[in-house]
């Protein structure tokens, strides 16, 4: 009878987190295989150094990641460059105020990346946390349970949902985006093929990149998500391991009990 | 201690005698860990071993992220992006800590749904479960104040909406929020108030949970039947007793460890999926979100105060004869707090002799209809303030009035209960019918 209860319960806990989520319709969020989805996904070392690219040729213009501490990208489970790649790139994009020096120096890897140049371009550091790009089916969320949050995916859907169409409004152009809540958003298109340069020599379409910024992104909204997983994934290991063991138990002292024969 | 019959410690070598003559705590243990429990629960007797597991988490962690927490509106945010990201384990632990939440809350209202339905309210366990009432309330208390702390946007527009409540009390109301508030607005003293009362509750908690326990343990345990435990003599206890310690305490680990099996997966692999995206926006006054939600435990009472507006003839009704002073956001914090006000009250409410549900064919129904009534609420809390999701919320809230308030009363007078097993132990032995020779 109680078993009722439980689905009741677990039901309205999974319904209810969607909906909390499912606020105002978000527009049309394309779902992306990404590689770090799912209890065994991991961060693809070559994509993140591919999006480090793109937002540093194209969305540092106006974005900043203020909370992501330049030595990170030489971290264990992110783009994991180099010590000297991480100092050179520093020194050589970015410029910090030293209230020591009272001046501009170049930035160290002990630095974090600058904040946004421009006033209305929110910090990037953890959007790929702060949006939701599923809410179904019936704004129930469960899609989350199996796609993601879609964080990522709703960056990358941003990024490709231009319609070529601008507008103004109150004296700024506009840009129809399917993919935006009201359709509208402030931003220009910030992307056209074969914009970004690779060395690696993949292929810079703007679905392309914008998926390798979205990545990126994801990584500087959750750096840890490797370390996170990988604990998990024991954690689950341990407690099964231990609820086999702790069933067995439970099952001897009680034979007695119940009047069943123990072995 | 206990009402039933049981052995008691003995002290035996010198230096058990001696601390046992200066501080009994060895027999307190041991009468605590053998309380005779009925043999006979069956899995929903497990969430109190959850929820002490929870409480325990909480402060752990909680005090872990307390030493890197900073407290201030400039820094709030950005602290806890230090804690995600600097900090060694630090991401690991504030999404214990996060998810934490929300097993405490699914417990607890396993736990409390569990005692609505097998009559654990009912005498002699009123104090046990106002005790209970009042550990819940602090729940919500702590794990409110603890949302405010990221200081995110739904952190910031909750504490809004929230702490507006009290401003809705007629004529005091202002003073009483502002007081709350340490100002006109949700600032710097309040995230600071809320930091220091957020620390302070889980040990009210904990040592409400110690006078829980000890109210169930003088009374001794309710069971699926609800038939008492006889308690004439020891022996006579012991065929419907087991002892706590080994039997449920490797039970209950046992359902602990499922539990937090699935528990660990969330935390691992989705720990932001109960969470709302808005709040990795950092607060921001001057931006009000789309739709103000807060936590999904609190959703099935935030319908509840949504549900009486103006229109509703209730509202209206109580509005006409107290000459206004009753406005339908008044109505609305009155029947949030109503709605667990009654809940509180419902060992008086309930007329029923019989106080397992198992025997009750009617009370069963109604019963089923209110937890689905509470799912329905949860839904509805979610959704915005409009129709239909208005009148579902009002359908919803009528029901788990009339439960308490109508229905209970009644059904205890009109109902025919069906026959209750003699003893415990006649029911274990219809399960376990091998179980009837004593095993030793």
């Amino acid at each position: 009878m109680f078993k009722k209860l439980g689905i009741i319960a677990v039901s309205a806990l999974t319904l209810s987190a969607g909906i909390a989520l499912g606020a105002p319709g978000g527009g049309k969020v394309k779902d992306v295989d990404f590689s770090f989805e799912g209890p065994f996904g991991t961060f693809d070392q070559n994509q993140l150094q591919r999006g480090l690219k793109v937002y540093t040729e194209v969305c540092a213009a106006c974005h900043g990641l203020k909370y992501v501490p330049l030595r990170t990208l030489a971290d264990e489970g992110g783009p994991k460059f180099t010590e000297d790649e991480v100092r050179a790139y520093a020194a050589e994009m970015y410029e910090v105020f030293d209230a020591e020096l009272d001046d501009f120096r170049p930035a160290k890897p002990s630095d974090n990346f600058p904040g946004s140049n421009l006033a209305g371009a929110p910090d990037l550091s953890v959007m790929a946390k702060a949006r939701a790009g599923f809410y179904g089916p019936y704004g129930t969320g469960m899609a989350q349970l199996f796609k993601g949050m879609g964080g990522a995916e709703y960056i990358s859907a941003i990024l490709t949902g231009y319609t070529g169409k601008e507008k103004e409004e109150a004296g700024t152009v506009i840009y129809e985006n399917v993919a935006f809540t009201g359709g509208w958003i402030a931003m220009a298109p910030p992307l056209s093929d074969g914009q970004v340069d690779f060395d690696d020599g993949s292929d810079n379409s703007v679905q392309n990149m914008s998926e390798d910024v979205s990545a990126f992104l994801m990584w500087t909204a959750e750096p840890k998500l490797m370390a996170r997983k990988k604990a998990g994934l024991t954690a689950v290991f341990i407690l099964t391991l231990l609820s086999v063991l702790l069933y067995l138990t439970n099952k001897r002292i009680w034979a007695p009990i119940k009047g069943k024969k123990t072995s | 201690m206990s009402g039933i019959p049981h052995d008691h410690y003995e002290p035996k070598t010198r230096g058990e005698k001696w601390l046992h003559s200066r501080l009994p705590i060895v027999g307190l243990l041991y009468d605590t860990l053998m309380i005779p429990t009925p043999k006979n629960l069956n899995w929903m007797w497990i969430w109190g071993i959850v929820l002490a597991f929870c409480l325990v988490l909480q402060i752990v962690t909680g005090v872990i992220l307390a030493m890197h927490y900073t407290p201030q509106i400039d820094l709030a945010f950005a602290s806890v992006e230090h804690i995600m990201r600097n900090v060694n384990g630090g991401q690991f632990i504030r999404y214990l800590h996060m998810n934490g939440a929300s097993l405490f809350f699914f417990a607890v209202y396993l736990h409390i749904f569990r005692g609505l339905y097998y009559g654990s309210y009912k005498a002699p366990r009123e104090i046990t479960w106002i005790v209970g009432m009042l550990i819940y309330l602090l729940m919500m208390g702590t794990a409110f104040m603890g949302y405010v702390l990221p200081w995110g946007q739904m952190s910031f527009w909750g504490a809004t909406v929230i702490t507006g409540l009290f401003g809705a009390i007629p004529f005091i109301g202002e003073s009483i929020q502002t007081w709350l508030l340490g100002g006109p607005a949700v600032d710097n003293a309040t995230l600071n108030r809320f930091f220091s009362l957020h620390y302070l509750l889980p040990f009210v908690i904990a040592a409400l949970v110690a006078v829980h326990i000890w109210a169930f343990h003088t009374t001794g345990n309710n069971n699926p039947t609800g038939v008492e435990v006889r308690r004439d003599s020891k022996a006579e206890a012991e065929k419907d007793t087991v002892p706590f310690w080994p039997y449920f305490v490797i039970k209950d680990l046992f359902a602990l460890a499922v539990i937090l099996i699935v528990f660990f997966a969330i935390v691992g692999f989705m720990p932001n999926y109960l969470g709302h995206p808005d709040n990795y926006i950092e607060a921001n006054p001057l931006v009000t979100p789309a739709n103000i939600v807060p936590e999904w435990y609190f959703l099935p009472f935030y319908a509840i105060l949504r549900a009486f507006t103006s229109d509703v003839w209730v509202v209206m009704f109580a509005s006409w004869i107290t000459g206004g002073i009753i406005d339908a956001k008044f109505f609305g914090v009155l029947a949030m707090f109503g709605a667990i006000a009654v809940m509180a009250l419902v060992p008086w409410l309930d007329t029923s002799r019989v106080r397992s549900g198992k025997y009750r064919p009617m009370f069963k129904w109604w019963f089923w209809l209110l937890a689905i009534d509470f799912v329905v609420l949860t839904w509805a809390g979610a959704q915005p303030a409009e129709p239909p999701y208005s009148i579902i919320s009002l359908i919803g809230s009528a029901y788990w009035f009339a439960y308490f308030l109508i229905i209970l009363p009644i059904l205890g007078v009109i109902e025919k209960p069906l026959a209750q097993p003699d003893t415990i132990e006649a029911d274990f032995n219809a399960h376990y019918p091998k179980a009837e020779t004593p095993a030793e």
